[in-house]
């Protein structure tokens, strides 16, 4: 037996016990018939079918011989509790049934030979099962298809004579029909055969069960156990897998029962490992995990301390190790059936512990193993069968059961033979296994931690392997979760090892590597120990062997030096570059820009720290920083020269300086230090990087740390002078920012801007450069990134003296304006033209290029100065109309063809004077009823709250269509700010007009009377009446008396007036007060056309005149004056308003108005 | 009676672990690094059902053949983790909680130190004392 495979769990243990039926009388060679029954049964065995194992074996098989029975145990005595054929034989030998197939028709024309030779055949088979209980069965393999039970009336008389013949029972004789439904009949079959096997078993359990009786607990303490396991056995095989697990866990309990001792412990714990499996196994099935937990804790409980023999104690390591791993592989195996494990309990946890008992194994080994005994001779370990009667007992003395070993000499050969044994173990291989195991279970179970754990573990394994590559691989790999975590004795501990195997591989960069690590701070090594190791490491810098690590194998390391000697000798050609960004380097390094930004014109400072952690002073050669932009890098370089070198000395900082000047190009841009080069090239030239500022893997906690301490806040100055390396911040990257500009921009216009005016911005510029300013350029306009449609509505242009139109751009980029000299100042006016209101932000932007000298080096900068404002834009004035009658009197609707005012108010709402240059209509379907429009507003200006009215007469002449609403035109003004210079263009600004209501009126009257009438002088009055309708008017005139006036003509009359034409009635009125009088009311009436009433055509009328005294030569301011005039005066009061109208009356043709309008001015303040 | 007894700040960097010194140091330190596992997934479980009602004793961690392992959780998440020897079957789950409640009052106590920086390792003669105690008789 192989030591290796000695702990190994039998097969025929591990697999699920199965009926075991023989098939005889088949020939699955050369018969193609039998050969499909055969494949028949064993194909497709699925779970659907009944659990047999068939096994085909020749009509005159032997089967093993059954030893003749005890008729009493009274003087046996057992040699060990079970023997390890037993299993197999029940599972692969003895057959529970023995089926023989036989070619035999109903209709054989042979029928008595046939018979008799079937009779035979089953007689062969009993003779070869003699003494067992094994069942025989005959099956008739027949070509035709049988006809129902009963009516084939020869067939029950023939099957009767075979059963008779072959002394069957007739539920044992079988017919196979060789035709379609193979398989059907195959499995009705086979049901039939699982039916009698468990009748075998059950008499079997009888069997057994029976023996007991005759057993006495003192001598046959070993059967009890046996007959157990046999039984619980035998119902496996049975399927009854309830009473199996019932009569393991019987024959468990007697397992540990039995007197137990040094020669008789490996028995005992095979056999209880045996009946354990057993047990773990059928509860899994039975799917009570924690029956089986709860058995296999018990188990190793009971087990535990039961070491037997110490000298070889690693054999109860090594079975230890392996209760735990099969068990770990039950549970496994429940899981992929679909039970469900928690982070706490899964298979983890036992292949874990199996290599726990593995690596015990291992050291026990090492102890009790002593190499330099050469193995005895003759075997101990032989026997003569080639292997063991009983499980678990000694090959040299087998079948002993007494306490002492019956032999000293023999049992000591034996143990050291064992011992020889097992020093050949490959006992790594084994723990790397089931470590590796776990570490697949604690990967799926969510245990990241203890799955390090392990993998550590794993490398430390193979670094005792000596296969320290894979040793690295696993070590470095878990390394960073222990760096991360800050866990810093397990790291120190794991690069220690680690330290250990680059050292062995002369592996020199893993080596630096290590060693850098173990002397940084986080390192938990004694002084002595780094300094020991730093000696080392300047060794390796030196291109010298280093010393060998403590506790390797010295055959290691003499293995190492020479690996070593072959490195220093191929040395010098390789230059190392090491990131230890990742690690936490024994140096530490922060690199900081001693500002977040700096003007181009001054000299960027980087200072870089340095700091030994390590015991001793370091010594380096060059420190060089690489910057983002690689030009700047030959500026941050120090290097010593000659045999000088640069120092640090352990716990002190260290500051280097640099300056440099940045380029004009990279204004606007980053500097950002990429990495931080730490170079010693005393042999070997090695590199130490730090990717961007400097720091490492604990540097953030560090920082963070100390900015919460209570250190920060300064106890006392002392400790301030010492720079506190932790608080110092790195500060990575560095703006390169524009020159600060030295001119001023003024800017001075009168805000607001009012809608459509060109607005002049003047802007003045002046150096205060002690250098020429060269290429001054302006870009002024609206500033970009403001809403998209002030875009559209505004327009900049330098040319002021005329409007600008839509074409001109929001904004006019780099205009040039020359080169600036010292103090020299510069105007500009920019026109602004905002054609919408609201608030716009205006951006003037003065760039200029000039030259500057940075630490000596002459450099062009380019400056600018942004000046922005914010300029809000009114509407200057608002404009209203309105319609009036030529009495002034408001209209809603114009009649048609005769004449009425339009009256515009212009009120200023510009907070600057405004100058109205002139106005004018624009007419579409109105005439004016006055020969030209001259503007009224000419050259007049307005304050702030003041309104400008016009006045102008027109008329609607008749229209054709029947449109009701016409539009009037549109009024136009010409205005400009009075503040503007005399050439600065007047803006338009076009009100377009409301549209009025026509109505037509059948007849119109009007009044030819003189402007004022004077006392007791005769006043002659003549009204016209038109008929305006296509009809013969009759109309109805009266005249009413009044107070004031006497008169003559008609008083009452009644007329008609033809379509088109008109009548003229002549009255002289003679007034008789002075003063505004009511002329005598003339009341008409259309009877033809009740709809136009009087009232509404007394409104063409005038209603009263003015009437003078008579005239006479006196002396009167007042009267002088209207004397003076050659016209009347007509004054109307309206309401906190004065309106002076000039009239002056002439005669001319009839219906047209003899009004003219010509001057109306209103000022009116705000309140 | 404790073998082990360790506070583990939030990020899960030890503040302070001390064994017994007649066993492999290093062992206990795996040990509770390991349990760290297992009190992370009982806070995130605790932590998807109900915030602020947690317990803070954590109960047994995981067994292991030669020791068990407990956890406890303060408010701020830091943690105490006590090992006991499985062997040791005296002790009951009551003790075992008095033992962290002690732990947690003269934790509270070393972090009430105004010149004690959280987040630091805890060097404190009390908490010291505390914890021999524990580790003695427990």
């Amino acid at each position: 037996m192989m030591a290796g495979s000695q702990w190994e769990l039998p097969p025929e243990l591990c697999c699920r016990p199965m009926a075991f039926v023989a098939l005889t009388g088949l020939d699955v060679v050369y018969n193609a018939v039998h050969r499909a029954i055969w494949d028949a049964f064993c194909a497709n065995r699925r779970a659907d079918r009944v659990p047999i194992s068939f096994k085909v074996l020749p009509g005159d098989h032997e089967y093993p011989k059954c030893r003749t029975k005890r008729t009493s145990y009274e003087w046996y005595i057992p040699k060990g509790i079970l023997k390890t054929g037993w299993m197999n034989k029940h599972l692969n030998l003895v057959p529970a049934l023995v089926v023989l197939f036989y070619e035999l028709d109903w209709d054989d024309p042979q029928w008595k030979e046939k018979q008799s030779e079937c009779a035979t055949k089953v007689e062969i088979v009993r003779t070869s099962l003699q003494g067992r209980n094994t069942k025989v069965a005959v099956v008739l393999i027949q070509k035709k298809t049988p006809l129902p039970p009963g009516e084939d009336l020869v067939a029950s008389e023939r099957a009767a004579a075979l059963c008779n013949g072959c002394d069957l029972s007739g539920k044992s004789l079988f017919v196979l029909p060789h035709t379609d439904h193979l398989v059907g009949y195959i499995i009705r079959l086979e049901n039939a055969f699982y039916e009698h096997a468990q009748t075998y078993y059950y008499t079997e359990i009888r069997r057994v069960k029976s023996h007991k009786e005759f057993l006495n607990k003192t001598t046959h303490q070993l059967l009890f156990v046996r007959h157990q396991f046999k039984i619980a056995f035998f119902s496996e095989l049975k399927q009854d897998t309830q009473n199996a697990l019932k009569y393991y866990r019987a024959a468990y309990s007697l397992v540990h029962e039995l007197r137990a001792h040094e020669t008789n412990m490996l028995e005992i714990k095979t056999m209880a490992g045996f009946i354990n499996y057993k047990i773990c196994r059928l509860c899994f099935q039975h799917n009570t995990p924690l029956d089986a937990i709860a058995q296999f804790r018990k188990h190793i409980d009971l087990c535990k301390k039961k070491i037997g023999s110490a000298e070889l104690a690693f054999e109860h390591s090594a079975w230890m190790s392996k209760q735990f791993q099969s068990f770990g592989e039950l549970f496994d195996e429940a899981i992929k059936l679909g039970l469900t494990a928690i982070q706490t309990q899964n298979p983890g946890f036992y292949y874990q512990q199996a290599a726990c008992y593995s690596q015990d194994r291992k050291q026990l080994a090492q102890q009790l193993c002593q190499a330099g005994v050469s193995y005895p001779s003759p075997d101990p370990l032989d026997t003569q069968s080639g292997g063991l009667d009983f499980y678990g007992q000694r090959p040299w003395r087998q079948g002993h059961q007494s306490i002492d070993p019956p032999d000293a000499e023999k049992e000591k050969t034996g143990i050291v033979a064992l011992q020889i044994k097992e020093r050949d173990v490959p006992h790594s291989e084994l723990i790397i296994a089931h470590l590796s195991n776990a570490v697949a279970q604690f990967k799926k179970y969510k245990c990241p931690r203890m799955k390090s754990h392990l993998m550590v573990q794993m490398g430390e394994e193979y670094y005792h392997a000596k296969d320290y590559t894979k040793a690295l691989k696993l070590l470095d790999y878990v390394m960073c979760d222990y760096r991360t975590e800050r866990w810093w004795g397990l790291l120190t501990a794991i690069l220690t090892t680690a330290l250990r195997c680059a050292f062995l591989m002369a592996s020199v960069k893993d080596y630096i590597i290590y060693c850098m690590e173990l002397l940084g701070r986080a390192s938990k090594l004694k002084e002595e120990q780094k300094s020991r190791i730093e000696k080392n490491l300047i060794k390796v810098l030196m291109n010298e062997v280093p010393d060998p690590e403590p506790e390797c194998d010295q055959s290691s390391v003499s293995a190492a030096r020479s690996l070593w000697n072959d490195r220093t000798a191929l040395a010098g050609l390789n230059e190392l570059t090491i990131e230890v960004q990742d690690y936490i380097p024994f140096i530490q390094c922060k690199a900081k820009f001693c500002s977040p930004s700096f003007h181009v014109d001054q000299p960027i400072q980087l200072q870089v720290f340095l700091r030994a952690d390590c015991p001793h002073t370091v010594s380096f050669h060059k420190l060089a920083v690489s910057l983002s932009n690689q030009e700047y890098n030959q500026w941050c370089v120090v290097e010593s020269s000659g045999q000088e070198t640069m120092n640090l000395v352990p716990g002190k900082t260290k500051c280097y300086n640099f300056t440099f000047v940045a380029r004009t190009e990279d204004v606007g841009k980053k500097i950002e230090v990429s990495c931080v080069m730490l170079g010693s090239d005393h042999g070997r030239c090695v590199f130490l990087s730090w990717r961007g500022a400097g720091g490492d893997a604990a540097s953030t906690h560090e920082a963070l740390q100390a900015s919460r301490s209570s250190r920060r806040w300064g106890r006392n100055v002392e400790m301030r002078q010492e720079l506190d390396w932790d608080s110092l911040a790195p500060q990575h990257s560095t703006m390169i920012i524009s020159r600060v500009p030295k001119i001023s921009v003024q800017l001075s216009h009168e805000p607001p801007a009012l809608n459509n005016e060109m607005y002049c911005i003047h802007l003045t510029v002046q150096s205060q450069e002690e250098a020429v300013a060269k290429d001054v350029k302006l870009t002024a306009g609206l500033k970009p990134g403001q809403d998209a449609n002030l875009g559209q509505t505004t327009h900049v242009t330098l040319d002021g003296s005329k409007v600008c139109d839509d074409t001109a751009p929001a904004l006019l980029p780099d205009l040039p304006l020359g080169d600036l000299k010292p103090g020299e100042k510069l105007d500009k006016r920019v026109c602004v033209r905002c054609v919408s209101t609201g608030p716009r932000v205006f951006l003037f932007h003065v760039a200029y290029s000039i030259e500057t000298t940075v630490e000596g080096r002459q450099i062009v900068c380019k400056c600018h100065k942004d000046e922005t404002v914010t300029i809000e834009t009114v509407v200057p004035f608002e404009v209203s109309a309105k319609f009036v009658s030529t009495k002034f009197e408001p209209l809603d609707r114009i009649a048609v063809d005769i004449p009425f005012l339009l009256m515009t108010d212009i009120l200023s709402s510009s907070p600057w004077p405004l100058l109205l240059a002139s106005s004018s209509l624009q007419l579409t379907t109105m005439v004016s009823n006055t020969p030209q429009l001259q503007s009224q507003l000419e050259e007049v200006v307005l304050q702030t709250g003041e309104c400008a009215s016009e006045c102008f007469c027109l008329r609607c002449p008749p229209l054709t269509n029947g449109n009701n609403a016409v539009a009037t035109g549109q009024y136009q003004i010409s205005w400009k700010r009075k503040s503007s210079s005399a050439d600065s263009p007047l803006i338009q600004s076009i009100i377009t007009l409301p549209h009025v209501i026509l109505e037509s009126v059948p007849l119109y009257i009007h009044a030819d009377l003189p402007s004022f009438g004077r006392v007791r002088e005769s006043l002659a009055v003549r009204y016209h009446i038109e008929n305006r309708t296509s009809l013969v008017q009759e109309v109805e005139m009266t005249v009413e008396p009044s107070d004031a006036f006497m008169f003559s003509g008609l008083k009452q009359v009644r007329l008609r007036i033809l379509p088109g034409s008109e009548q003229k009635m002549l009255y002289n009125y003679y007034p008789l007060m002075a003063g505004y009088q009511t002329l005598p009311q003339l009341n008409i009436s259309l009877p033809r056309c009740p709809a136009t009433n009087a009232h509404q055509l007394r409104r063409f009328l005038p209603q009263r005149i003015f009437v003078k005294v008579t005239h006479t030569p006196t002396t009167g301011t007042e009267c002088d004056f209207i004397e003076d005039c050659s016209e009347v005066l007509l004054f109307s009061l309206s309401v906190g308003s004065l309106r002076v109208g000039n009239l002056t009356g002439s005669g001319s043709a009839p219906g047209q108005d003899q009004l003219q309008l010509f001057y109306a001015i209103f000022k009116q303040r705000a309140n | 009676m404790a073998v082990c007894i360790a506070v583990i700040a939030k990020e899960n960097y030890p503040l302070y672990i001390r064994s017994v010194p007649t066993q492999n140091e290093l062992k206990f330190h795996y040990t509770v690094h390991t349990s760290l596992d297992v009190v992370e997934e009982k806070i995130s479980a605790v932590g998807k059902s109900l915030g602020d009602q947690r317990e803070l004793y954590l109960g047994l961690l995981y067994p292991t053949e030669d020791y068990k392992v407990y956890g406890y959780v303060t408010n701020s998440k830091v943690k105490f983790v006590i090992v006991v020897d499985s062997s040791n079957t005296s002790l009951r789950d009551n003790e075992i909680r008095s033992m962290f409640r002690k732990l947690h009052n003269s934790f509270t106590d070393v972090m009430c130190n105004p010149f004690h920086n959280p987040g630091d390792s805890i060097q404190s003669k009390a908490f010291d004392g505390i914890v021999s105690g524990m580790m003695q008789t427990g």
